[in-house]
């Protein structure tokens, strides 16, 4: 920091003759006065271009932020907004590794019972015995029972389920990796998706591969040790902690590999697509 | 005699007034995603000073219920404008050697006691006329840490399992929320000490943090 003031001094005045101090002192509040006038005009010229400077920049800044407000929606929000979610994304997608693991917990940490949120998709006159899980996207269709999902190997993981709302539990998860199922039931081409939805198709997420070929992506069928209630999915869900609980898609009926993004329930809603952890 | 003193370079005027409406974004859209799950509270065991929580109609009249996902919309857009104009900040501070004057030394934390009986009117004797004294310095550095502390926290939150080493350095997701939460209370108490000190100090001192000259007293004292 300067500590010189802007100002520059005034040379010194030449004394030939002897001092009277009474002119002196006079002559010297002269010169104080025309610095000090100096200095007021001076601080009034950079106020006038620093306050013009700070109105144009906040009016610039109102000008963008009404600008981003008023842009033509993508998904129920703004575009830029859409934009900006979707450079996250692949960013995430880029860091994304499926060795990182969502913490587990011990038994203990279970919280019992679960908390319940949302019956999307979840129609009342469901019979689950009539229910079978439709694979597209293979060479042959598939169609599967709980028995067959059963007769793949059995996972068990206790991790934490985050609701996108902000709170979270934790829960114990039996069932299998989807990665076992996919590898059993491979798709016709490499996909870039995956597309999940109810019987009724009330509700349906959309998932990228690497999310859900990550190891603790469960297909599941029992919950804190109980098989899955109707109002927890019955007969099989998806358990993916890479996602927020909104991709945790209950009462699965239809798996679909693709390479057109799939729609997605709340993301049309104006929720990130990807979602993911 | 009247002198104009240089203080506040031109970067660090730009940098804290680009903060001022990014941060004011970040706490209203992070309101918006604190309406979905209002938890935290006040109060020690069971007994509840202060629920950080609105009523129903409070929400409404306010106009920030049902809007979850624009706020963690605005939240991921302004995050990337706030991440920066911070790391420009202290980047910028490091590189000029500003912050000599802004990080505390051994003689902050006694002077900053004084700052605090002066003003409370307990003590005459004025903080020196230092651009920023030990309050000051104390202050203006928490709160860059605070900064760090939210982009930190935040980041635990936004990835939990990528980073779910960040996640277990605050004790899990949800003490990582609990922190980000009240780091934003912060802010909020910060700003309002910040404009009542502001409003104290007066004009000369306001109109430096927009044109970057002060006008002092030749002694150095302030005008």
């Amino acid at each position: 920091m300067s500590d010189e003031p802007v100002v520059p001094e005034q040379p010194p005045i030449e004394i030939e003759v002897a001092i009277d101090p009474a002119a002196e002192a006079e002559k010297q509040r002269l010169i104080e006065e025309a610095n000090d006038a100096e200095v007021e005009r001076t601080v009034r010229r950079m106020s006038r271009r620093g306050f013009l400077t700070a109105a144009v920049a906040a009016g610039a800044g109102y000008g963008a932020w009404k600008w981003l407000r008023t842009r033509d929606q993508l998904g129920y929000l703004q575009w830029p907004l859409r934009r900006v979610l979707e450079l996250n994304e692949s960013l995430a997608e880029a860091y994304f590794r499926t060795a990182r693991l969502s913490p587990t917990f011990p038994p203990s940490r279970i919280n019992r019972p679960a908390r319940l949120n949302g019956a999307l998709g979840l129609d009342p006159r469901f019979d689950p015995s009539t229910w079978l899980l439709r694979i597209e996207g293979t060479p042959e269709p598939v169609t599967l029972t709980l028995d067959d999902i059963k007769a793949l190997p059995r996972r068990e993981q206790i991790t934490e389920l985050r609701c996108i709302e902000g709170w979270s539990i934790i829960v114990k998860w039996t069932g299998t990796r989807f990665a076992d199922l996919m590898a059993k039931f491979p798709p016709t081409e490499r996909v870039k998706y995956v597309a999940m939805e109810t019987p009724d198709r009330g509700y349906y997420v959309g998932l990228d591969m690497q999310s859900a070929m990550h190891p603790q992506t469960l297909l599941a069928y029992a919950l804190n040790d109980e098989p899955l209630s109707m109002a927890h999915g019955a007969p099989l869900r998806l358990a993916i902690p890479v996602k927020y609980g909104i991709k945790n898609i209950k009462r699965i009926g239809l798996i679909r590999y693709t390479n057109v993004r799939p729609i997605d329930f709340w993301a049309e809603q104006g929720y990130d697509w990807y979602a993911g952890h | 005699m009247k002198k104009l003193v240089r203080k506040h370079p031109l970067a660090i005027r730009w940098f804290h007034w680009i903060n001022f409406p990014l941060l004011a974004l970040m706490v209203w859209s992070g309101l918006l995603i604190y309406w979905a799950t209002p938890v935290y509270r006040v109060g020690i065991g069971s007994h509840t000073l202060i629920r950080m929580n609105l009523s129903q109609p409070s929400w409404k009249t306010l106009h920030v219920n049902n809007r979850l996902a624009e706020g963690m919309a605005l939240h991921f857009f302004f995050m990337w404008f706030f991440a920066i104009n911070g790391i420009a900040y202290v980047t910028y501070t490091i590189a000029s050697g500003q912050w000599r004057e802004l990080v505390p030394n051994r003689h902050s934390f006694k002077e900053a006691w004084y700052v605090f009986l002066h003003d409370l009117h307990l003590r005459k004797e004025a903080p020196p006329p230092r651009k920023f004294n030990g309050a000051q310095q104390i202050a203006y550095t928490l709160i860059i840490l605070a900064g760090l502390g939210s982009l930190l926290t935040g980041l635990a939150i936004y990835k939990p399992v990528q980073f779910s080493w960040l996640v277990s350095l605050f004790g899990g997701y949800q003490m990582a929320r609990f922190f980000h939460f009240w780091l934003t209370v912060g802010y909020v108490v910060f700003f309002l000490i910040h404009v009542a000190q502001v409003i104290k100090t007066g004009w000369n001192n306001f109109r430096a943090m927009i044109i970057g000259y002060e006008v002092r007293a030749e002694g150095g004292e302030r005008a």
